[in-house]
């Protein structure tokens, strides 16, 4: 994509339509932030960062000063106003992480790729970010990358998250020692009896995105 | 004694069952609403005082009279709003995040009762940014009740119109304070309001709104279909019902769990949570509500109590009930020092007090880590920590204050040790064994 003009295309664009219309019409500008991240996503293989292009059209779309857009841009951690790697390693550094090894795990991503906070590799595959508390405390410590969480790390389980990231493969998000979301390790201690009792045989666990019918 | 399962609320808490509509009715939501609608906005916003529910966020407000604060009167150009305050943040807080992807029909049943007792039309729940799987799950289990006809017009045959919408942010703490909420849900950057005026006159595009914790509205429904009295048989007067605790840090099972309010916070660890790593007596001190809230050594931990009243007795608070366990292990001064760097990354920059204290409270609390100070130092830390609680728009300057003042008041000798050992130890130019003191 062209650093120099911006339009929506297909499910960006239409995922763009669907969050205006969340808001009153005289009220649209509520949508800068979901427009935002759309352009950020559409501009995912170009270093999944938002274009000044980008912010340009967002301001037409939604009849701001493009000053504005760039103010809310700038204020929010999650826009990225350069490029990142493919791979945008969020790896939590805040006391609860901090306090289950976070520092073990940014040394191991420094030793084994040679980054650290907010460098990215050569190849252009991982950036590493440390960043503040992204609320899966209970399954700490953990890193997010791009829009996938993966917990109960250790220096090991995390290196081996992203090398199969980085041979193409899917790593199993969610935690890495076996939990299904943050019940106490080796399974619930509560809600074993009840309507849906949280036990090893209960009909559909365990599937972290397990939805159903949708 | 602990819960009973009978009495948890979020019974798929740990997502072992389908999220969606199907598995939600099975486990009892969505069982005629229509019936709780017709109780009628006075008497849904009476039960819910009846029941004790104190916000679940934070602030520990009570919910219905924050409803009961809602106009009576409104007119369809200044209609009246409900937002949802899903931008879970408080570092060591992390329940929200299983309620919206395991239980999100709770959620938005709650939404359109809240609504009906406060008389709004619509919900935005304000999410944040990163938690990409609970926003998708959270915009299909919507999607799924508007096509069953459980919200949107004439929500579950009511007559009622209520909408709701899922808004995410974009990875700012600032956010979870409700009038930045409101700023960056109005397409702003997230810089909290001066109050009055208040929400409830003007909030969200200047019209009348609450502004609620995902588990505040969560528990709505259940408490209006089991009665306000049997949510307050549980915990003590003035703490009622039941709360999902987050525990995290050195217990052997990190886990959230629904627990009742007032549990004693040692039965909480050693029965729900494995205990503290390597026994009770290794343990350092707690963090009981979240980062904000001042840390409470062991001889508190040993007999405390586990709700707004006990820990405030004790100068801390239940905040979020995000428990942060810490074992003899633990750096206490590195540990509240990151919490400082944490609120010097997260201020909004708006008060000065915040932005340029928030930075020097980290600055001075990185040297006590390495004994880098002079004694008097501390108390200067605590009169900077004094100059910026109170003296800015929104709460964050005061969450900042807090784990330092706490740290002081029960560390104070660890921090004195650590600048003696150092002085000692570059007096004397070699490494002794006062630097094996320091590190521990």
């Amino acid at each position: 994509m062209s650093a120099e003009t911006f339009e929506f295309t297909g499910e960006f664009l239409a995922e763009a339509e669907r969050n205006i219309a969340k808001y009153p019409y005289e009220r649209r500008q509520s949508a800068v932030l979901a427009l935002l991240f759309q352009a950020q996503e559409q501009n995912h293989e170009g270093g999944h960062y938002v274009t000044e292009a980008a912010m340009r059209k967002i301001a037409e779309m939604l009849d701001m000063p493009y000053i504005r857009v760039m103010e809310v841009a700038s204020f929010f951690t999650m826009v990225n106003l350069k490029p990142v790697g493919l791979f945008h390693v969020q790896l939590c550094g805040t006391t609860p992480c901090m306090l289950r090894g976070a520092e073990a795990l940014m040394e191991a991503v420094a030793e084994k790729f040679g980054i650290g906070h907010g460098q990215t590799t050569e190849d252009g595959m991982f950036t590493l970010t440390e960043v503040e508390c992204l609320g899966a405390c209970c399954n700490a410590p953990m890193v997010q990358i791009n829009d996938d969480y993966y917990e109960d790390l250790t220096p090991e389980t995390l290196i081996s998250v992203m090398e199969t990231l980085k041979g193409g493969g899917e790593a199993k998000i969610g935690s890495q020692i076996g939990r299904v979301t943050s019940e106490p390790e080796g399974g619930p201690l509560t809600l074993t009896t009840g309507p849906a009792p949280q036990t090893a045989d209960a009909p559909n666990a365990p599937s972290m995105t397990s939805g159903g019918g949708n | 004694m602990l819960l009973e399962d009978k009495d948890r609320i979020f019974t798929n808490l740990y997502g072992y069952h389908p999220w969606n509509l199907e598995g939600a009715r099975a486990r009892g939501d969505w069982d005629n609403t229509k019936a709780l609608i017709e109780l009628g906005r006075e008497k849904i916003v009476e039960e819910m005082k009846a029941s004790g529910l104190r916000g679940r966020g934070g602030a520990g407000f009570p919910t219905g009279m924050k409803w009961s604060f809602m106009p009576k009167a409104t007119s369809p150009d200044r209609p009246s709003y409900l937002v949802v305050n899903a931008d879970e943040s408080e570092p060591g807080t992390c329940k929200d995040r299983e309620i919206m992807r395991n239980d999100p029909h709770k959620l938005i049943e709650g939404c359109l009762l809240a609504c009906v007792g406060m008389g709004a039309v619509a919900a935005y729940i304000y999410i944040r940014g990163e938690y990409r799987l609970e926003y998708r799950v959270l915009e299909a289990a919507v999607k799924e009740a508007y096509e069953a006809g459980l919200i949107g017009k004439n929500a579950c045959k009511s007559g009622y119109d209520c909408d709701v919408y899922i808004h995410h942010g974009a990875g700012a703490y600032i956010c979870g304070e409700e009038t930045a909420l409101l700023e960056s849900l109005e397409g702003k950057k997230g810089q909290p309001r001066l109050k009055p005026p208040f929400p409830a006159m003007a909030g969200l595009y200047g019209c009348p709104t609450t502004v609620n914790n995902v588990e505040s509205i969560a528990v709505a429904p259940t408490i209006l279909r089991r009665g306000a009295a049997w949510f307050s048989s549980f915990g003590r007067e003035n703490n009622a019902g039941t709360k999902v605790f987050c525990i995290s840090g050195h217990v052997n099972k990190p886990c959230n769990v629904e627990e009742a309010l007032s549990i004693p916070m040692k039965e909480l660890l050693e029965k729900q949570c494995g205990g503290v790593r390597g026994g009770w007596d290794n343990l350092l001190a707690v963090i009981p509500g979240g980062s904000s809230v001042p840390l409470l050594p062991k001889d508190i931990c040993d007999d405390v109590l586990m709700d707004f009243d006990a820990l405030k007795e004790h100068k801390s608070g239940l905040g979020t009930a995000a428990v942060i366990v810490m074992d003899k292990s633990t750096d206490i001064i590195k540990a509240i020092a990151r919490l400082s760097y944490f609120y010097k990354h997260e201020s909004c920059g708006q008060c000065t007090p915040c932005r340029e204290g928030t930075g020097w409270m980290w600055r001075v609390m990185e040297r006590l880590v390495r004994g880098e100070a002079e004694e008097a130092e501390i108390d200067m830390l605590i009169e900077v920590s004094k100059q910026i609680e109170g003296h800015t728009i929104c709460a964050l300057g005061d969450a900042a204050a807090w784990p330092v003042q706490g740290l002081v008041r029960h560390f104070r000798d660890e921090i004195v040790a650590r600048i003696r050992n150092r002085k000692s130890v570059s007096m004397s130019g070699t490494s002794g064994p006062g630097q094996q003191v320091a590190a521990e």
